[in-house]
């Protein structure tokens, strides 16, 4: 558990968001996630009421795993971006930084060539972003000044109450 | 993450989670497998818990595919894993792969960085219900020298299920607490 943990705060939350609004508009696209390597979905932006984001998020996810285990059968260090072209919809996944995986679904409203060119300017101010969000965690860690733990209200209490 | 290996009982857990959760709490049981329904590549549960002190929880519960050679597929789902849940086949003659797969298990974490040890984890002795099954200090004496928390369970009924999990998940919570 220890190293994977991804800590964010609402203002580093704030820019990613504006930074996928951003995108989701410039490059015409239907959604856009950003997911944790892990799985878990961080943020999205566009019409995901029809789209059951948190499957979406595992398996994209998943898929990232499995090519990054063939790269590595190859003699690759990664497949950093992966495209997948269907009838109607199309899902664009660039992995951004170490950590983070970009996904852009658009379809004949936009184009790959638009999508690839908006994703190469986002994915710069994405990997600052992450960047920044870790050394911050890893600065205040080496410092000493770790700010109180978020979770230092929950009792032992509590947890059992989720369980009842 | 549920772990074992093949034909001991992983699905079978999910899918009675899945079977007895309410649909507010639940999201869709997700299942890459082959045409007769062994886990290819992993299966996937998402459950809502509740919120403590306005934290929402969430847990994503997720099996390795049993069969020896999709090794490489277990090592790629145990990233970022948070706990674990070991599925024993009580059946004797399952001992040696339960074994097996028991250090395959502490190889693939140790490979990503974890030992199984300093992570929250519990057997699930399954398919107590069959003919010619282990006793269970047999099996704890070959699987848990460490002594750590064990269930007995019978998962196409859904005994222990529950239990297994709300062990583990609540063992992930004070670990996240102790950690933060």
């Amino acid at each position: 558990m220890a190293g994977s943990d991804l800590v964010m705060y609402e203002n580093e939350f704030k820019k990613i968001d504006e930074e996928l609004q951003k995108l989701h508009q410039q490059a015409n696209a239907t959604v856009v996630f950003l997911v944790d390597k892990n799985g878990q979905l961080i943020a999205s932006a566009g019409d995901t009421q029809n789209i059951d984001t948190t499957s979406l998020a595992s398996l994209t996810a998943g898929n990232i795993a499995a090519t990054g285990g063939i790269a590595r059968l190859l003699g690759e260090k990664e497949f950093s971006i992966l495209f997948h072209e269907g009838e109607k919809d199309n899902i664009h996944i660039s992995l951004i930084g170490q950590r983070v995986i970009l996904v852009v679904i658009f379809d004949h409203r936009s184009s790959i060539g638009l999508v690839r060119l908006r994703i190469k300017k986002a994915s710069e101010i994405l990997t600052k972003i992450f960047e920044d969000i870790s050394n911050k965690a890893e600065k205040e860690k080496v410092e000493g000044k770790t700010t109180e733990s978020p979770f230092a209200e929950i009792s032992d209490e509590d947890i059992d109450n989720l369980f009842k | 993450m549920y772990y074992c290996p093949g034909l001991c009982g992983k699905t079978t857990n999910l899918q009675f989670i899945y079977k007895k959760t309410n649909p507010e709490q639940k999201g869709k049981l997700i299942s890459l497998a082959t045409e007769t329904e062994r886990t290819l590549f992993f299966d996937f549960l998402p459950l809502a818990l509740g919120d403590i002190r306005g934290f929402r929880v969430r847990f994503h519960l997720y099996t390795v595919p049993g069969q020896v050679f999709y090794a490489a597929s277990r090592k790629l789902i145990l990233k970022g894993v948070d706990g674990v849940i070991f599925v024993a086949d009580s059946q004797i003659e399952r001992m040696e792969a339960n074994i097996e797969s028991l250090d395959d298990l502490k190889i693939n974490l140790a490979e990503q960085g974890y030992a199984l040890e300093k992570l929250p984890y519990a057997i699930q002795y399954n398919k107590r219900d069959l003919p010619g099954v282990a006793p269970l200090d047999e099996m704890n004496k070959l699987l848990n020298t460490d002594g750590s928390q064990w269930y007995e369970g019978i998962a196409t009924t859904g005994t222990g299920v529950f239990e297994t999990l709300k062990g583990v998940a609540k063992h992930v919570l004070l670990e996240l607490k102790k950690h933060y």
